[in-house]
């Protein structure tokens, strides 16, 4: 067992103005044996500059393929309160909004059962319950789902959707982030739990073009709010802004990428071309009490997005440049089910959405699914003439 | 047998009375003050205070969250997608004494407008079973050096960075203004014995994107073609014994220049702009050194409203080299797959 006082290396780490995680495992350390042992774990990777976590294993809970992720230490005999310190990863809500009564049930369940630290939260979203042994697994997820909470995804399935703040906190929702990722995430509980897949998959729900949750970034399907209007002005509040001394020529209509703004500095007037505009936030988000989002609103559904492993990193592209999403969200849906089951059937294993539509072309992709092509699915049309003609062309 | 696929838990019943009666109609937001955010809905006003935090937490300073949160914001609170903690608060009194007790419990408030977030990042030597370095370490000397631009809001934009313990890039960091990527350097080393005892060879065989393993009939397991082998790591996450650790040899890249939002421009990839850097923990001073040097370039040289890749967009990839004096070398070149749209085919370029 490691010895409180004894980790010169990450010692090292507990000053400076930056909080420290290193303060945190102490603190956890200091009731629980596991997290005393991982101070000592990781003091011997600061000293040796190596990992000690040996690769996974399959443990989990009853019922469900997902949720859990295996870790053994490689160094049980001096650590054994590592043999098995397993991640538990338990669904959030939408947003990631608390009542601290939720956040107390949570931590005195994982207190009884595991290390006491935890990640608020890990990148795709989900609670991180770091450090319990096999044992416990079961039991912890048992009294979790008594108080009416779940595990999130693992493995090769769906995993946990997640969104930005949206209509609970933001002017620029285009449709309500926060209902879409729970209806939705309801909807798919089988495909989250069950790994079924050729490899993960992910949904993210941005409000808008600024995609505060990167789903353009990194998942298969990122649905990103639009609108299809035109942008509402308020003059009055535009001229308000010039009072003010904001230079609207050099900062918003200067930097429209479209070039579909105009400004009249003797009238303090803005005019929009709207049909020119790409909506991409620009001009919204540095003047938001003059400029609101339109009022016809949904959302642009993109996919194949994947951070690098193993063929590059992809960023979601345009497959519906518009699609209403309002509940139950039905279109959405189906259409989700419609990607999986071609990827399903023409996925290698541990191929995301992206690689496998790069590998067999987008043409394919959407003839199988019989989506038409529009030209706001590419930023250019191919610069050879070496097209899969079918026989149904001739 | 507990209940199965209840689903998350209902954010309805997570979000304060001011949130539920402004929902979907907020008017506008304000920066009041640098870590604060003020929004204004028909209902009235909320303050959200954002606290950067260390991502690892013990349930106890969650439960001292939950304290202030008790004490100021009617008991609720949230999380951002950067790992941060917001009080929402709909009394202006209270933002004072918030950031007071936030301070005193050794967290800072700050993240907001032209500032840098806390930096995302992957578990590294704490949990992760292919680090090639650690994440948290290097985060908290990252963010130690840069503080002042966390609690303040004084960039030419935000600055949002992120950290991925190796090359997998897990949490979105290929597409952040700078990316803070662990990088193994050596092909894996074979424990013939553990690969014939757990591995489905051909799987191990198909799973590497370049070709480079092979199936070694004589060993009944497989062999690697070290010339072709780009360090992923892939194999390893399919057999426990392809080893790409390698303490001597792991370290750190740096890309820069990446985004998600689409506001002005399109999202971009980060790129790689050092292509190692050595793992001298525990203060990473290297490492440090270069992401400060990049930040106060990009001060110094972009325009009110630029992010950093948005900068060096316009002034040119070479002039960034110049203007920031990191070497240019042919392992900044891309050779795997998507290489030629990154040659340049003009021959108007800055000497």
């Amino acid at each position: 067992m490691a010895e409180v006082g004894k980790t010169p290396l990450l010692d090292e780490l507990e000053n400076g103005p930056w909080p420290s995680f290193v303060k945190e495992i102490k603190r956890a350390a200091e009731k629980n044996e596991m997290s005393k042992d991982l101070l000592g774990q990781l003091e011997r990777s600061y000293e040796e500059k190596i990992g000690h976590w040996k690769h996974g294993g399959i443990v989990g809970v009853k019922g469900y393929g997902g949720g859990v992720i295996g870790r053994y230490s490689d160094l049980p005999d001096e650590f054994p309160a590592l043999r098995e310190f397993h991640t538990m990863r338990v669904a959030a809500p939408s947003g990631w909004f608390y009542k601290t009564d939720t956040l107390r049930t949570i931590c005195d369940i994982w207190e009884r059962h595991g290390s006491g630290l935890t990640n608020m939260h890990g990148s795709t979203g989900d609670i991180i319950l770091l450090g319990m042994t096999t044992e416990e697994l079961q039991p912890t997820y048992d009294e979790f789902a008594e108080q009416g909470m779940d595990l999130g995804g693992s493995g090769s399935d769906l995993r946990s959707p997640s969104c930005c703040v949206g209509p609970a906190r933001c002017e620029h929702a285009c449709y309500d982030t926060l209902d879409a990722c729970f209806d939705i995430t309801n909807e798919f509980q089988d495909e989250l739990h069950r790994p079924m897949w050729p490899y993960k998959s992910k949904i993210k729900f941005a409000g808008c073009a600024n995609d505060c949750v990167a789903a353009q970034a990194r998942a298969d399907i990122s649905v990103v709010g639009t609108w299809r209007d035109a942008i509402q002005v308020d003059q009055a509040a535009v001229a308000e802004y010039a009072d003010g001394g904001l230079n609207i020529q050099k900062y918003v209509v200067d930097k429209c990428p479209t070039g579909c703004m105009a400004f009249d500095a003797e009238k303090k007037e803005l005019t929009i071309d709207n049909p020119e505009c790409s909506r991409c936030m620009h001009c919204i988000n540095v003047m938001g009490k003059a400029l609101k989002i339109g009022k016809e609103r949904g959302a642009t559904i993109m996919i194949g997005a994947k951070s690098t492993i193993v063929k590059s990193a992809f960023m979601s592209w345009v497959l519906v440049p518009f699609m209403p999403m309002e509940a139950p969200y039905d279109e959405f849906k189906e259409l989700c089910n419609e990607i999986w089951d071609w990827w399903d059937e023409n996925g290698k294993t541990r191929e995301r959405l992206g690689e496998t539509i790069y590998r067999l072309g987008m043409g394919k992709f959407l003839r199988d699914l019989g989506i038409e092509a529009v030209p706001q699915m590419v930023y250019k049309p191919r610069s050879n003439p070496y097209v899969f003609w079918q026989p149904e062309d001739f | 047998m507990a209940l199965t696929d209840q689903g998350p838990i209902d954010y309805k019943e997570n979000i304060p009375p001011i949130i539920q009666e402004n929902y979907g109609k907020w008017e506008y937001h304000e920066y009041p003050r640098p870590g604060v955010l003020k929004h204004v809905g028909p209902a009235g006003a909320l303050y959200s205070i954002r606290v950067g935090t260390p991502r690892l937490l013990a349930v106890d300073s969650i439960r001292d969250f939950c304290e202030l949160a008790d004490k100021y914001c009617d008991g609720y609170l949230r999380f951002t997608t950067r790992q941060n903690v917001e009080f929402l608060t709909t009394k202006e009194e209270n933002i004072e004494p918030i950031i007071n007790e936030v301070n005193e419990l050794g967290y800072s408030v700050g993240g907001t407008h032209n500032s840098m977030s806390s930096i995302v990042h992957t578990q590294g030597w704490v949990h992760c079973h292919t680090p090639a370095t650690d994440a948290s370490g290097i985060v908290k000397v990252v963010m130690d050096d840069l503080h002042e631009f966390f609690v303040e809001d004084k960039l030419p934009n935000k600055l949002h960075i992120a950290m991925a313990c190796c090359l997998n890039m897990c949490g979105a960091a290929h597409c952040s203004d700078i990316a803070i990527v662990g990088v193994h350097r050596t092909a894996p080393r074979m424990d013939h014995d553990t690969i014939r005892r757990t591995t489905e060879i051909p799987s191990l065989v198909a799973c590497c994107p370049t070709g480079a393993i092979r199936p070694d009939p004589t060993e009944k397991s497989v062999k690697v073609v070290e010339e072709k082998c780009m360090y992923c790591g892939n194999c390893y996450t399919m057999s426990p014994g392809m080893h790409i650790l390698d303490a001597e040899n792991d370290g750190i890249a740096i890309m820069v220049g990446g985004k998600v939002a689409n506001a002005r421009s399109n999202p971009e990839f980060s790129r790689m702009v050092i292509p190692f850097l050595p793992n001298t923990a525990p203060h990473w001073p290297e490492t440090v050194a270069a992401i400060r040097n990049i930040v106060e370039c990009w001060i110094e040289g972009a325009e009110p409203g630029e992010r950093l890749g948005e900068w060096i967009n316009r002034i040119g990839w070479e002039r960034f080299f110049s203007v920031t004096g990191i070497p240019f070398n042919d392992k900044l070149i891309d050779d795997y797959i998507f290489s030629r749209e990154s040659f340049r085919t003009s021959a108007a370029f800055k000497m």
